[in-house]
């Protein structure tokens, strides 16, 4: 099949897939196989979409937690990167750090945001912080496997050329680790961006993780359901990004 | 300046004690500006160690590695190198890869595309200098080092069986591009091969090592007229020069066999 015709037809199978299993469930609401008051309709959810718009502000509150995802992506790439780099260069360093930072990235830190409210106060400091400690392990642990799994050869047609260690960092090891970084981005973004909503739903502090406290709390189902496609909206356009500038960084490099 | 490739007395031990393997010992021969030597045994006779130290990228060994007379530590301008394995950057298309050292060093985009498609057309690559490495096949992934290695224009060339992967076809068609460039731009050539038809085929002396530990047995030199084409390489004479290397290599690959069945148990 031609790759134009792939390019379509894989988000079509997506979204109709999306629209079949919605219209699966609303069918077994509307013969009450599921209950109403447990699962709202699809078709309720879709309504509701322009009430919270109108009534919730949930356009504000979607910037305000991207903003908040996007501040701790930035915080996630300029430490969890370097870290990854200096577990690689030190076989000390990574012996006696790589068992915790794995540990670290299975630890569910958003347990620990009255820590972080002691420390940083109630406000987007405290969720953006709690979302790059969330995000930052797997970032410097698919740095690190990325910079490992670097062909020798690859280094060594580097070093048959008397490259420099600055070539050599920014020429060979970060474009042949690219996938795995973009790989630990994507899993870290996810970690941060499902603990920055956990934590404004627990603080009920910021943008959308706070609007589904507020409609859930209120019994607003559909609302609440809404909201949360909110969130799913913000990973995807997180992804698409990511998408597009690994592909722009890997055509410059 | 002169590109005359020495190699002094150059030995390798692995390991202390007991469990130490000398590699290679007391290897030395020299390499004349614009001669094309091959250098065939059998394997883990140390080759491709000896292309680590040659090229540079290994400093710890005895002996001595000089260009021109010049002692090296460390990679050397005048040397390039071609790798076994696949080394093309997957990232990188046909004419960026091989436009690469010229980037490092700092020559300005349009003067460096113009030598590189140079290049790509030498290798015969060109109408591929947009396509990434794996849109290609392997014997084009293999020209694609190539013509790197020379777009940098290295007095001497070393190669490590750049032809291992590729199949027996493609590795003559490539063995005449090959000694074709070297022909055409006189570079001082080293060849590491286990073939020994290839080793015929391009070179003008042929080093023959034994099996571990690594040393020279022989040297044999190559009498064929130039150029080396059908004719020469279905000719009793190239098929005297494969049978006396074969005579000379036989023992030595029986005990490299026997040391690796002794080494399963």
């Amino acid at each position: 099949m031609p790759r134009a015709e792939v390019r379509l037809l894989a988000p079509a199978c997506g979204v109709l897939s999306l629209i079949a299993a919605a219209a699966a469930l609303q069918a077994l609401i509307v013969t009450d196989v599921v209950s109403r008051y447990v699962v709202p309709p699809p078709t309720d959810v879709v309504m509701a979409i322009a009430r919270i718009v109108r009534e919730e502000h949930v356009v504000a509150r979607f910037l305000l937690t991207s903003g908040e995802t996007f501040g701790s992506g930035l915080l996630i790439l300029a430490v969890g990167v370097p870290i990854g780099f200096w577990l690689h260069r030190s076989a000390l360093a990574r012996r006696a750090f790589e068992a915790w930072v794995a540990a670290w990235a299975a630890a569910p830190l958003v347990l620990a945001y009255p820590l972080f409210l002691v420390l940083f106060g109630r406000s987007s400091l405290t969720i953006v912080v709690l979302g790059f400690a969330a995000g930052v392990a797997p970032v410097v642990l698919k740095t690190l496997e990325g910079l490992t799994a670097t062909r020798r050869v690859l280094v060594d047609v580097g070093r048959s050329l008397q490259i420099t260690r600055g070539q050599m960092f920014r020429k060979i090891l970060i474009p042949a680790a690219l996938p795995e970084i973009f790989t630990g981005l994507r899993l870290g973004l996810t970690f941060s961006l499902i603990n920055i909503v956990g934590v404004e739903f627990l603080i009920n502090f910021g943008g959308l993780g706070q609007l589904i406290n507020e409609l859930a709390e209120r019994y607003d189902l559909a609302g609440t359901y809404a909201a949360i496609g909110f969130v799913l909206l913000a990973s995807m356009v997180f992804f698409a990004c990511m998408e597009h500038v690994e592909r722009w960084l890997r055509r410059t490099h | 300046m002169d590109a005359t490739l020495s190699v002094e007395h150059v030995t390798k031990r692995f390991g202390m004690g007991e469990t130490a393997i000398t590699a290679v010992e007391d290897v030395s021969f020299d390499v004349a500006e614009g001669e094309f030597v091959s250098l065939i045994g059998p394997s883990g006779c140390g080759k491709s160690t000896l292309f680590h130290f040659i090229g540079g990228l290994t400093a710890e060994h005895g002996g001595r590695v000089a260009v021109a007379g010049e002692t090296i530590s460390g990679p050397h301008p005048a040397i390039g190198m071609v790798f076994q394995e696949e080394s093309a950057f997957p990232w990188r298309n046909v004419i960026d890869n091989v436009g690469f050292a010229l980037e490092l060093r700092g020559m300005p985009r349009a003067e460096r595309l113009e030598r590189a498609r140079h290049y790509v057309a030498l290798v015969g690559l060109q109408g591929f200098e947009r396509r990434h490495p794996s849109e290609l096949s392997g014997g084009m992934r293999q020209r694609v080092a190539i013509a790197r290695t020379l777009a940098a224009q290295p007095r001497i060339l070393l190669m490590d069986e750049p032809f291992a992967s590729l199949d027996e076809q493609t590795r003559l068609l490539l063995g005449e591009k090959v000694t074709e460039i070297q022909q055409q731009l006189r570079q001082t050539t080293l060849l590491i091969t286990h073939s020994l038809t290839e080793a015929v085929q391009l070179s003008d002396r042929i080093l023959v090592m034994t099996f571990r530990p690594g040393r020279l047995r022989r040297v044999v030199q190559v009498d064929l007229p130039r150029p080396r084409n059908d004719d020469i390489l279905t000719s009793p004479e190239f098929g005297a020069y494969v049978a006396e290397l074969w005579g000379d290599l036989r023992e030595e690959a029986s005990r490299g066999l026997q040391a690796a069945e002794h080494a399963a148990g």
